[in-house]
């Protein structure tokens, strides 16, 4: 184990990126994400990787596109206003069957927005963003650790499932620091072979083309339902959660990424005045763990789920969806930029809830 | 568990005076979270950051009452005074904040903070004086830590450690 050290969630995920292979980055500034491009401009010429500055979000998701075609562990970041413009790209990308990594580090929206946390992208990330019929695996974390966790195997699962894999951070996740421990370099010369990467080397008379244009009905039918097959292993496989003293709760408080943590004090502070709450929080926010949610729902303690995000309510509707109207589902939001207190959601549990 | 809120004029080392603890906890093996204000507000605005230290995991990175505040400056006082916990302390540094404490709840502190790093030599260590009274008033970390803290952290830059060493232990003995 290497030592502890501090970062802040941006550094960290840019590190943690490189040493799970990353060796291509493409990029446009935008608040609160920059330490992100700042690190790797210097950092990936010391392992041998590939750093653009490019003139336009557009350019830099279709530099990631290209490079992921050539076979490159390629990756681009943002924050929200920018991964808008990169839609286009990222659906490309999922037609063309490239692996890649995203990260959105939101702020509030819409349109130009704010610059401070928030959670509004949801919707966007987890239900396409682009167009036509596609996904993304995509993964909320909740601490500087779990972004190094998740970063250091992310092209790992992109490559395996030939998708792209996006990173659901905020702003709050960017900019705190924490103690992490690093893991140890991949070495990128003992990945698994991408036989259908157009390298443009040794491929003989099977030639490789990376595209997303079928003009056929029927080819491209197979293609969705190829992609919609894979999306169904990924479920099965790579669903992620965590449950926090749910076994006897009452309340169960639900929430990804940073406000899981809050929700997580708040959870503490019910448990100290006696009411007894729990937390489940997704870590894959696509695949949705819409099991684990029934299971908690079908559970005879459990009276109601409270809802807890940065937005208007947009992870609401995949807690409804999964729990069959088993149990009742409140919501509790700030959005803006705005960010709640664990006192604000003790608040509303003790006035909206138990009322 | 120790909840701090760190706030000043951008530029009075707010940021850094939480990173100093943030890294104190981190060679303790202590869990930390550091999480900055950021935005335009920064440029010759208010700065703040909230530090809390737990010995095991830190759930909430976000403070609704802080057992401690560190007021560098007049707005900060007067923005956060009234949300620190009952019972808990206040460290305020008078070289530019005239105003007196209001609540009768809390520990206050006063600390001239300029005067006291303007006298040790550099003026730029103020942030360290009050930290070294914090030290001292919290009890959070033994001043050896702190001082090894220090060391550490300015590893790359050693002509500047022992001003700092001065520093701290000019607000740890007040």
């Amino acid at each position: 184990m290497s030592e502890k050290k501090l970062m802040k969630g941006n550094e960290a995920i840019a590190e943690a990126a490189i040493r799970g292979g990353c060796r291509f980055f493409a990029g446009y500034p935008i608040t609160p994400q920059n330490e992100i491009p700042e690190y790797m401009s210097w950092r990936l010429f010391e392992v041998g990787g590939q750093f653009v500055q490019s003139e336009s979000e557009v350019a830099a998701i279709n530099m990631v596109y290209g490079a992921a075609g050539a076979g490159a562990r390629a990756m681009t970041s943002s924050s929200s206003p920018g991964i808008s413009l990169k839609q286009e790209g990222i659906s490309y990308i999922a037609g063309a069957e490239l692996p890649c990594v995203i990260i959105n580090m939101v702020r509030g929206g819409p349109g130009l927005g704010g610059i401070q946390p928030a959670q509004s992208d949801y919707f966007q990330a987890t239900k396409g963003g682009g167009h036509g019929d596609y996904h993304m695996l995509v993964y909320g974390p909740s601490s500087v650790q779990e972004c190094v966790d998740i970063l250091y195997n992310a092209f790992d699962k992109a490559d395996e499932y030939r998708i792209p894999v996006m990173i659901l951070g905020d702003g709050m996740l960017g900019q705190i620091m924490e103690a992490v421990t690093l893991p140890e370099m991949k070495d990128v010369s003992k990945l698994p072979e991408k036989k259908w990467a157009a390298t443009g080397k040794n491929t003989g008379e099977n030639r490789r083309i990376i595209n997303s244009l079928y003009i056929e009905p029927d080819e491209l039918e197979s293609l969705n339902r190829k992609l919609f097959d894979r999306y169904a292993l990924i479920a099965e496989r790579e669903t992620k959660y965590e449950e926090y003293l749910c076994d006897d709760a009452e309340i169960v408080l639900t929430a990804y990424g940073t406000v899981a943590r809050i929700a997580k004090s708040a959870v503490n502070i019910l448990r100290e005045n006696g009411i007894k709450a729990g937390l489940l929080r997704p870590i894959t926010l696509y695949p949705f763990p819409s099991k684990a949610f029934l299971e908690v729902a079908n559970r005879p303690s459990v009276r109601r789920f409270v809802c807890s995000e940065l937005s208007m309510g947009q992870m609401i509707e995949d807690v409804k969806l999964a729990v069959e109207g088993k149990k009742p589902v409140d919501f509790y939001g700030r959005t803006g930029g705005n960010v709640m207190t664990p006192e604000d959601i003790v608040e509303f549990v003790r006035t909206e809830v138990l009322k | 568990m120790e909840k701090i809120v760190i706030a000043g004029f951008g530029g009075q080392g707010v940021l850094s005076l939480g990173q100093f603890i943030a890294y104190a906890a981190l060679y303790e093996d202590k869990a930390v979270t550091w999480l900055p204000s950021y935005g335009p507000e920064m440029r010759g605005g208010t700065a703040n950051c909230s530090v809390v230290v737990d010995d095991e995991e830190v759930a909430s990175p976000i403070i609704a009452v802080p057992d401690t505040l560190i007021a560098m400056n007049t707005p900060s006082l007067l923005k956060f005074e009234d949300k620190v916990k009952s019972g808990g302390l206040i460290i305020v540094n008078s070289s530019l904040v005239d105003e007196k404490v209001k609540r009768t709840d809390v520990t206050a502190i006063y600390v001239p903070a300029n005067e006291l790093a303007h006298e040790a030599g550099n003026v730029r260590t103020a942030n360290i004086v009050v930290l070294g009274a914090y030290m001292k008033y919290s009890k959070l970390f033994p001043r050896e830590v702190m001082l090894n803290t220090i060391e550490k952290v300015f590893h790359a830059k050693p002509k500047v450690i022992p001003a700092n060493q001065k520093a701290f232990d000019i607000g740890y003995n007040l």
